[in-house]
C-alpha cells in the first residue's frame, strides 16, 4: 500500500493563476486597481471595495513569522510529527498558512517575528506549494 | 429584538453524557428533545418551530414526528445554538411560530451515525490550509495563541490555570466527565498535542446532546419551570480559515457578537453574575474576557490565574467545568446554554447564589463564528 499522501490542493478557475505562479517559482498576489488593496486568498474582485478590476502581481516573497503551532498529534497524512504549521505575514500585507523549512521545528528556533522568505516545494508535476525558510542576511 | 419578551421554558441534555455506545447521533437528538419536551410539560404536537445544526431540520423533524411552520438550519459550528436562540426569539416576536425546539447532538466519541466532516481539495481551506498539515481542531484552533501571548504578555502558566480552575468547577458537577483536581504542573506536564497546548488544555471528546424550548414571555408563566428570559443577543461570522483572521490579538466575530448582546440587554459588565465562554481550548476564555470587554487583554491571563473565576470568586466562569472538563461532543455551545439556563433556574450543581444575569458566549469553527446570549431570570 502506498504511503498516505499529504493533502493536495485542487485549483479552481479563480485560483489557477496562483498555482501557475508557484509552479513557475513565483508567489502571486492580487491588488485592486481601484483602491490598491492587496489580498489573499485569490478571487476575481476586491474584498475591500468590490471592484472587479484587479491585477495579479509577483510578490516579494518576504515576510515574517506571525504565529504557529508545532503539531504533535494527530499528524496529518504525509507529515512526520512534530512539525510546525505557521502563519506568515507577507511584506505586502496578506497572511498565509505555510510550513517553515530549513529550521528546527522547536519553540527555540521558531521565534515570532523572525524574517522569512518564500521557497517552493513541488508536490507533483501539477502542484508546487509555497513554503518559507528563515531569511538569509 | 426587545429584551425579555421570549423565554426558555424547556431545557435538557441527553439522559446520558460521555460515552454512549448504544445510540446513534440522530437518536441522541431525539433523546434530548424528548427530555426537553417533558421538562416543559409539552407534547410533540405543541412544537411549531424547529432549529438544529449539522443534521438537517428535515432529518430531525421527521425522526421526531414534528410538523414545523418555521425552521432554522443555521450551521456555523459549535455556537450555532446561540444563533438559533437569537433567530427563534426574533421569529416568535414576529409571530412566525409560537414554540421553538432547538436540538443538538453529536456522537463525537462513539461516531455512530455521525456525518463525515471533510475538506474538499478545491475548497479554499483545501487549497490554502490543508496542504500544510492541519488535521482537526487541535492543529488549527491554537494557531493564534502564541501571537496573543506575545502581544499581551500572557504566560504558559496562566493558560494552564484555565484548565485548573475549570476542573475545580467540574469537581462539583456529578455529570462532569473529568472531576479529579489538577495543578498547573499537571497541565504543563501532560502530553503535548500542538505546542503550546497540551492534552489538558484541549477539550474532551464525548457523546451527548441537549435541547431547548422557547416561547413568548407572556406564555412562559404558565409553564412548570421558572422562565429564563432572553435579555440580549448577538451573532457574527468572520472566516472559515484561521490563517485569514484579521488579527490573532482578538476575534472579530467575538467583538461583534458580544457587545451587540450587551447593548441589547442594556447591561454593563458589572451586572454579570455568571459567565460561560465556550472553551474548546484554554485560550478561548482569555479571548472572550477581552473581546467581550470585561478587561484589557493584558489582564485576562492573570485574572484567571489569580482565581477570580473559581468557585466563590467574583466572576464565576464555565461553572459546569466547560469543554475542558464537563463534556465536549464537538459542538459544545448547547451545553454552555444548558448551564446558563440551570444557573438562571437556580438548579445548577455548582449554583452561583442569587445569580440574576448570565452571559453565554459561543464560538463556531476556529474563531469562524460567534453567538452571545444574555439570560435573566427577572422580567
Amino acid at each position: 500500500m502506498a504511503e498516505p499522501q499529504r493533502a493536495r490542493p485542487k485549483p479552481t478557475p479563480e485560483t489557477q493563476h496562483f498555482w501557475d505562479g508557484t509552479k513557475a517559482g513565483e508567489l502571486r498576489l492580487q491588488r485592486c486597481d481601484a483602491c490598491t488593496h492587496v489580498y489573499f486568498p485569490p478571487r476575481p474582485f476586491c474584498p475591500s471595495c468590490a471592484s472587479r478590476k484587479v491585477s495579479v502581481f509577483k510578490a516579494s516573497g518576504k515576510g515574517f513569522l506571525y504565529s504557529y503551532v508545532i503539531n504533535h498529534r494527530p499528524a496529518a497524512p504525509g507529515f512526520t510529527p512534530p512539525y510546525a504549521i505557521a502563519v506568515v505575514e507577507l511584506a505586502e500585507g496578506p497572511r498565509m498558512m505555510s510550513n517553515i523549512i530549513d529550521c528546527p521545528q522547536t519553540p527555540e528556533a521558531l521565534e515570532l517575528d523572525m524574517k522569512l522568505e518564500v521557497a517552493f516545494q513541488a508536490l507533483d508535476d501539477k502542484i508546487t506549494l509555497p513554503v518559507f525558510r528563515p531569511a538569509k542576511g | 429584538m426587545r429584551s425579555n419578551h421570549v423565554a426558555v421554558v424547556g431545557a435538557a441534555e441527553t439522559t446520558e453524557l460521555g460515552i454512549i455506545p448504544n445510540a446513534s447521533q440522530l437518536q441522541l437528538h431525539a433523546d434530548a428533545a424528548l427530555n426537553a419536551i417533558a421538562d416543559a410539560g409539552l407534547k410533540l404536537s405543541d412544537i411549531d418551530g424547529f432549529a438544529t445544526a449539522v443534521e438537517t431540520p428535515q432529518q430531525v423533524c421527521h425522526y421526531l414526528g414534528i410538523k414545523p411552520t418555521w425552521v432554522d438550519g443555521t450551521s456555523v459550528g459549535g455556537c450555532s445554538f446561540m444563533l438559533h436562540v437569537r433567530h427563534a426569539a426574533a421569529a416568535i416576536e414576529a409571530g412566525l411560530c409560537k414554540t421553538v425546539l432547538i436540538t443538538h447532538a453529536e456522537s463525537g466519541k462513539s461516531m455512530i451515525g455521525k456525518l463525515p466532516r471533510s475538506t474538499p481539495a478545491d475548497s479554499l481551506n483545501g487549497q490554502f490550509e490543508a496542504p500544510y498539515g492541519v488535521y482537526g481542531p487541535p492543529s488549527m484552533f491554537p494557531i493564534p495563541v502564541l501571537r496573543f501571548m506575545k502581544t499581551y504578555g500572557i504566560t504558559h502558566e496562566q493558560l494552564a490555570s484555565v484548565a485548573v480552575v475549570q476542573r475545580e468547577w467540574a469537581a462539583k458537577n456529578p455529570r462532569a466527565m473529568m472531576k479529579d483536581p489538577i495543578t498547573v504542573a499537571d497541565v504543563l506536564n501532560s502530553r503535548m498535542i500542538a505546542y503550546p497546548f497540551r492534552l489538558l488544555q484541549c477539550c474532551l471528546v464525548t457523546d451527548g446532546g441537549g435541547a431547548l424550548i422557547l416561547t413568548s414571555a407572556d406564555r412562559a408563566k404558565d409553564f412548570p419551570r421558572k422562565p429564563v428570559y432572553i435579555m440580549g443577543t448577538g451573532e457574527s461570522v468572520e472566516t472559515p480559515m484561521v490563517s485569514q483572521m484579521e488579527t490573532f490579538n482578538s476575534s472579530r466575530a467575538f467583538k461583534t457578537a458580544g457587545p451587540l448582546a450587551f447593548k441589547e440587554a442594556g447591561i454593563a459588565h458589572g451586572d454579570v453574575d455568571h459567565l460561560m465562554i465556550y472553551d474548546a481550548f484554554a485560550h478561548l476564555p482569555l479571548f472572550g474576557l477581552g473581546d467581550l470587554g470585561f478587561m484589557p487583554y493584558e489582564e485576562t491571563g492573570k485574572f484567571i490565574a489569580d482565581g477570580n473565576t473559581r468557585p466563590g470568586a467574583k466572576l464565576p466562569l464555565n461553572t459546569n467545568g466547560g469543554g475542558l472538563s464537563y463534556m465536549h461532543s464537538g459542538m459544545y455551545g448547547m451545553y454552555a446554554l444548558q448551564e446558563s439556563v440551570r444557573q438562571m433556574r437556580g438548579i445548577a450543581p455548582a449554583q452561583v447564589p442569587n445569580a440574576k444575569i448570565s452571559v453565554c458566549h459561543g464560538v463556531g469553527g476556529m474563531f469562524a463564528a460567534s453567538g452571545t446570549i444574555v439570560f435573566t431570570n427577572e422580567r
